[in-house]
């Protein structure tokens, strides 16, 4: 019974294959656009993860000024760290793994006849650690290079295309600014960040090299902690905060002139964020489908009237009520179904070219996959239901006599 | 007309296949309310071919609506083959008229965009019986009436006359108890029409099939073995004839 029902339901469909593909469209787009905002979320959200984690793990950021009072704050007027500062922070607190110096300051980076606007960054070699960097090709800076300030650099990947194209940058002498200094490495690439930012658009050089040679002074700009796995990074965060107000002589009654942030916690936030917001497009998309599902009950309930006398007919014949409304019911899910596979098809096709354009990564979700095609049967199952009792309780000889 | 001797003495002790027992059937109430039968006794036995004649408004389709178990009665009592059809539940009736009744309407009812075979099995999908049985016997049944060569016509490419044989396929390809027909040649010029009576009197006579028909031209009425008459809601005449000569 189930299977004539169902080929009954193909056959009404072939036979009015416009009018079904209008009724389905509601279902179509609806279903699409559930796995269309799901799979794009899910894309950025695992992007935002990746680039955090790409930051290194258990990362925690020490800058001068006060930033939790808006935007702005007091950055310019503190008081800029030094390289003692560094050293504090990685040898007297006990849960700390690893702490970099960083000073930054934008360059024109010149090769021959190529030059590139970029940044240069002064650092040692625990930056690679800590902010989870590998070198792709040559070397990192050696002990000595630190300590005397030798001109020497490492390239991201982004500046070595910029400035050597297919070349081999290893043992080349660029210039930043007035300074000359010889490739020894290049960075293993990051990507852009979801902001858009090019992570591989820098070059580093020792912390030394960079205060002598470009700043002129002994200031540290920010120092970036890694704590040690399985520390909790609030209570090195707190660490940091007492030991930098010891050294920078703030009273108990000041507030900080400097921030701390847990990158983790920055992390959490981010993709919360993203979830809600993924959540929240799917429900938006989840009332698109459920409008489909409207569409399907407003379209059953005209082919039932349409079709009063053939149902007249089964009934005279001896069909039986749940016969007449399994073959209604079993229509309507048949259509809605077909309507969630082409949506399926359509969302999948459109998610990939989506996430080409918006660059977020394509992650295939087989379970919103089945869950919005679930969702679609049901549908016709829910609104289905209705024109399908309707046909089945009309009276056959009020029915036949139906025009 | 002479009483048929050989009927009544072979089928003496066996119930009636239809009794009707002072039917009665009121439409709407109150002031509004309209008797179309008041009070209709009727016997039917097996084999039989009855033609139910009388003015519009007589009560006929309503007496065949009933017969049929489409509808009940008001008052009185409907037995088929010995079973109250009054008490039975709207699902009980639906598989008495899936087992033994066949019906042919004045309109065809036919399923439109549908092939003629298609029409003529659907009541063999309902019995669920088997797909190659199905095919084979709605083929019988369309070559039965005449239409070898047009199973996969659809209704909209049959003239009157072929469909309404398309609609007789259908009633009789169960092999029913019954076949009730309400006007089946209503539609029809005299030439069809004699086609159609020719077409039912041969079902009646080598199958056995009991018909029950309702017309309004006493040249179709001919053809059945018993007439009975309609007036205002009664039974008025029963004759019953000898073999159509
Ligand atoms: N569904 C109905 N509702 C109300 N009155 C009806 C209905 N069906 C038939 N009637 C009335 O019952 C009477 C008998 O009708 P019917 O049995 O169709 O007569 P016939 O078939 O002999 O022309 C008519 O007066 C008709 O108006
Ligand atoms: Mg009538």
């Amino acid at each position: 019974m189930l299977w004539n029902a169902f080929l009954l339901a193909l056959r009404e469909i072939r036979r009015n294959v416009m009018r079904s593909f209008l009724t389905i469209l509601g279902v179509v787009i609806g279903v699409a656009a559930v796995i269309v905002m799901v799979t794009l979320g899910s894309g950025a959200t695992a992007q935002v993860t990746e680039q955090i984690s790409s930051l290194g793990s258990n990362l925690l950021m020490v800058m001068p000024g006060q930033r939790r009072h808006g935007p702005g704050g007091s950055s310019a007027s503190a008081e800029p760290f030094d390289l003692d500062d560094v050293m504090a922070i990685a040898g007297e607190i006990g849960s700390v793994a690893a702490a970099a110096p960083s000073s930054f300051q934008s360059v024109m980076a010149i090769y021959g006849n190529e030059n590139w606007a970029t940044s240069v960054t002064g650092t040692d070699n625990q930056y690679l650690t800590v902010r989870n960097w590998s070198i792709e090709n040559g070397r990192q800076f050696t002990v000595s290079e630190l300590r005397s300030g030798k001109a020497v650099c490492i390239l991201g990947t982004t500046v070595q295309k910029e400035l050597f194209g297919g070349q081999n940058p290893l043992g080349a002498t660029i210039r930043l600014e007035k300074l000359s200094c010889q490739v020894i490495g290049i960075l293993k690439s990051k990507g852009q960040t979801t902001m858009g930012t090019d992570q591989d658009d820098r070059v580093l050089i020792p912390l030394r090299t960079f205060q002598r040679r470009i700043a002129g002074n002994q200031d540290v700009g920010r120092i970036h902690v890694s704590a040690r796995e399985g520390t909790s990074t609030e209570k090195v965060l707190k660490d940091i905060e007492l030991l930098m107000r010891e050294r920078r002589h703030i009273s108990p009654t000041e507030e900080n002139d400097f921030t701390v942030m847990d990158m983790q916690e920055i992390a959490a936030t981010l993709t919360g964020t993203t979830k809600i917001l993924t959540a929240l497009l799917g429900t938006v998309a989840g009332v698109s489908l459920l409008v489909g599902g409207i569409g399907i009950m407003n379209i059953m309930l005209v082919s039932v009237t349409e079709r009063t006398r053939e149902i007249g007919i089964r009934l005279a014949i001896g069909a039986l009520e749940r016969e007449v409304l399994m073959q209604f019911l079993v229509e309507a899910v048949v259509l809605s179904s077909f309507g969630g596979l082409f949506g399926i098809v359509l969302a999948l096709t459109a998610s990939v070219g989506l996430a080409g354009i918006l660059q977020i990564p394509f992650i295939f979700n087989p379970g919103i996959v089945v869950i919005a095609f679930l969702f679609s049967a049901g549908v016709g199952v829910v609104f289905g239901y209705f024109p399908a009792q309707k046909a089945a309780r009309l009276d056959p000889i009020d029915a036949l006599r139906h025009e | 007309m002479n009483t048929d001797v050989s009927d009544t003495t072979a089928d003496v002790t066996a119930r009636p296949l239809i009794e009707l027992k002072d039917v009665t059937k009121v439409y709407g109430q109150g002031h509004a309310a309209m008797q179309a039968l008041r009070g209709v006794d009727l016997r039917i036995e097996e084999g039989d071919f009855v033609a139910v004649m009388g003015p519009s408004g007589s009560g006929k389709s309503t007496c065949m609506n009933i017969l049929g178990c489409l509808d009940t009665p008001t008052a009185g009592s409907y037995l088929f083959k010995g079973v109250e059809v009054g008490k039975l539940s709207r699902s009980q009736r639906a598989l008495l008229r899936r087992h033994y009744l066949g019906f042919v309407f004045q309109g065809y009812n036919l399923l439109n965009r549908t092939s003629a075979l298609e029409n003529v099995e659907l009541p063999l999908i309902y019995r669920g019986t088997p797909t190659a049985e199905r095919h084979g016997r709605a083929r019988k049944a369309l070559e039965a009436v005449g239409l070898k060569g047009w199973e996969g016509h659809t209704p909209g490419e049959l003239s009157g006359g072929q469909q309404q044989r398309v609609a007789i396929a259908r009633a009789i390809v169960t092999e029913p108890a019954v076949l009730l027909a309400d006007e089946p040649t209503g539609n029809l010029d005299s030439a069809r029409s004699r086609e159609i009576m020719e077409l039912l009197c041969t079902f009646n006579r080598d199958q056995g099939i009991t018909i029950v028909m309702v017309t309004h031209e006493s040249e179709m009425a001919a053809y059945a073995k018993r007439i009975v008459q309609f007036m205002d809601g009664l039974v008025k005449t029963d004759e019953q004839k000898g073999e159509v000569a």
